[in-house]
């Protein structure tokens, strides 16, 4: 795991939105990476922030503070020309809501070439139909629904479609924000399997943004866990959940409900309550525990997480 | 639960259709359902199933383009389905059957205080005024968990969380003292934690004021969590009933074995998650056999022909599937959904 390539290095950023009185700390202080060919996932409830990271890496929301760096180069404020062309070409994203994210009045087929008329990506007209229908069979749509609109398809299509738009653009990089959250059970399993294979096929590399935690656990290798704007624990996925340290991640997981109803019969809710900190004295940093394994604690807190891990281990 | 249960709500062979440009969509097909007092079901299925129908069917919401065709909807010794006015319908909606709906932002009016629209339903319903009607708002909200109750009457749904709303939608549902809480998605719009809380709070209420809650959604961890009995719906059908852990550990039909094996959970890493094949049938056309064989790996020659019959399993678990016929040939489940039921089945003893 350590000779892994950094391909997206997050640091010290810092979103704030609005001035003076009406400022807001939508994200504070937060650093992270991302190695290539992983699936990097960021869970959160509503309101933590989770989005604004996705959002900011995308360059949709100015960063306010800190630096994003890409391939090892910073993709923010004043860059080359050149350099600003790849980077909207490499990163690309897939939002939440397929009936939301696509445009009502055209046809799918401009919809998957719309990024690529003003890149020119494609050498003349038969090239970009080729590109098109090459995007649609990848994602297991056929190629004739390129003459059609949106309101044909159902969701999961709808979803698909969005898919498509951005591998078009033969990306390296894609930021998945809550891709399936707006899916039926059945047509979930159907996009989980297709982004896995599309990761494996185009060597992709993905920020999965979600609040399902199940999902996360089954398509992550490593997971941030963000409260208010700030990430309180990071960690390889089945660390994460097998020895969850802050009481934030603890809660986060205690309330997702298990599809057993013995296991759920029993089960106490953990409650997170942020005045359990002392933090006002001693304040908290962001430290690594043990190997890739990193949690926002202050002094007191990790020395009772160092004994904890301790404990689990000797289970 | 006892077999002998009261059953406090009876469907019996309703058939709904709904015509659309001059086409008969049949969205609920023969289904008989009962609901005891008391007791948690859930109504589980994919979108497009007829659990939301079903539910408005209950509560006399359906469309103007849709109808009963046929069949019985019993509470209290009166056949829902025969009802024809506004007036019939408002002495068991929102009096006799409340309903939760999915998205608070949306279902209470942004206009009103909160207090307003609780203490309308007290004043409607319960025949409170004044003074009287004011402190029963007060205590609903103590009851559905909201704290500092004075200040909050005085305030507008903005001025609430998403999961404060809710528990707002809660209160009017409640305050009727309902017989029978019908929960539609409850928590699909909440975050986690608070879907926890939500999900506790029904059940404190559940036992407060002997409701019969009927869960419809389609998140089988919150099923797990809440329900005592699990009914699943495909194409308008119900197609398996049985309580929680028969459903859950012991599912005969191979809808419920794909819905189940389509969890997360049951997959492991690096392999590709078990999803089912096709899409739902048409429902403007007629289904003759069982409606999922067309998707179902197991199908056998009889099921598109003719529709099967429950087969009962035991005393409260029954399924609609041909394979359970003696002379049908024996088919185990897939083997990762064997796995899941002898771990759920092993959790039973504890």
């Amino acid at each position: 795991m350590t000779d892994k390539e950094v391909l997206v290095e997050v640091k010290n950023l810092t979103v704030v939105f609005g001035k003076g009185k009406n400022k807001f700390t939508a994200i504070d202080d937060v650093s992270f990476h991302i190695f290539k060919g992983e699936t990097f996932g960021i869970v959160g409830e509503s309101g933590s922030g989770k989005t604004t990271i996705g959002r900011a890496i995308m360059r949709i929301n100015e960063v306010t503070e800190g630096q994003i760096l890409y391939h090892g180069k910073s993709i923010q404020g004043k860059i080359p020309k050149d350099w600003d062309k790849e980077i909207t070409q490499k990163i690309q994203m897939i939002f939440q809501d397929p009936m939301a994210s696509l445009n009502e009045r055209a046809k799918v087929d401009y919809i998957i070439s719309e990024g690529l008329y003003p890149s020119k990506k494609y050498k003349d007209e038969a090239d970009r139909q080729r590109k098109v229908r090459n995007a649609l069979l990848n994602v297991g749509l056929l190629p004739e629904f390129s003459s059609r609109f949106p309101h044909e398809f159902s969701g999961g299509q709808r979803q698909r479609i969005g898919i498509a738009r951005a591998l078009v653009m033969e990306p390296e990089f894609i930021i998945a924000d809550e891709p399936i959250s707006a899916l039926d059970v059945s047509i979930r399993a159907q996009v989980l399997n297709l982004l896995a294979s599309l990761q494996q096929q185009n060597h992709l590399t993905y920020l999965f943004i979600a609040h399902d935690l199940s999902i996360v656990r089954f398509i992550t290798d490593r997971t941030a866990v963000i409260y208010k704007g700030k990430i309180v624990e990071l960690a390889e996925t089945e660390k994460l959940f097998a020895h969850p340290l802050h009481p934030y991640t603890r809660a986060l997981l205690s309330a997702v409900p298990e599809p057993n109803p013995y296991k759920e019969r029993g089960k106490v809710v953990e409650v997170y309550d942020p005045s359990q900190h002392s933090y006002d004295q001693n304040p908290p940093s962001f430290v690594e525990i043990e190997e890739g394994h990193f949690v926002l604690a202050n002094e007191e807190e990790l020395v009772n997480y160092r004994t904890s891990l301790k404990m689990e281990v000797n289970k | 639960m006892t077999p002998k249960k009261s059953r406090i709500l009876v469907i019996q062979n309703l058939v709904i259709q709904f015509t659309l440009r001059g086409r008969v969509l049949t969205a609920i097909r023969d289904i008989s359902l009962d609901l005891y007092k008391g007791e948690s079901l859930a109504i589980v299925g994919e979108s497009g199933s007829g659990k939301s129908v079903l539910m408005k069917s209950i509560m006399g919401l359906l469309d103007k383009n849709g109808s009963i065709k046929q069949g019985r909807i019993i509470y209290n010794a009166q056949d829902l389905g025969q009802f024809t006015t506004e007036q019939e319908w408002l002495g068991i909606r929102g009096k006799e059957i409340a309903m939760v709906t999915q998205d608070p932002m949306t279902s209470l009016n942004p206009l009103k205080t909160i207090g307003k629209q609780i203490e309308e339903c007290v004043v409607m319903h319960q025949g409170l005024k004044g003074k009287e009607a004011y402190e029963e708002t007060l205590k609903l909200l103590t009851d559905v968990g909201i704290t500092d109750v004075k200040k909050r009457y005085k305030q507008y749904p903005h001025e609430f969380s998403g999961g404060m709303r809710q528990r707002i939608v809660i209160a009017i549902a409640i305050a009727c003292k309902p017989a029978i809480l019908i929960c539609d998605e409850p928590t699909t719009a909440l975050d986690v934690t608070i879907q926890a809380q939500i999900l506790q709070l029904l059940k404190n209420l559940q036992q407060k004021y002997g409701l019969s809650i009927v869960y419809i959604t389609h998140d089988l961890g919150v099923v797990a969590k809440v329900a005592d009995r699990i009914a699943v719906m495909y194409a308008g059908d119900v197609i398996e009933v049985g309580e929680t852990h028969e459903i859950f550990f012991n599912s005969k039909h191979p809808y419920t074995w794909a819905l189940i094996s389509s969890l997360p959970q049951l997959g492991s890493k690096g392999e590709q998650l078990y999803s089912i094949k096709g899409t739902p049938p048409n429902l403007f056309q007629e289904i003759n056999g069982d409606a999922f064989a067309p998707r179902n790996q197991y199908a056998l020659k009889i099921d598109f022909i003719e529709r099967p019959p429950f087969f009962q399993i035991s005393d409260t678990h029954y399924a609609r599937t041909w394979l359970l016929d003696p002379l049908a040939p024996k088919v185990d489940p897939p083997a990762a959904l064997q796995a899941f039921f002898a771990e759920g089945r092993s959790y039973a003893n504890d």
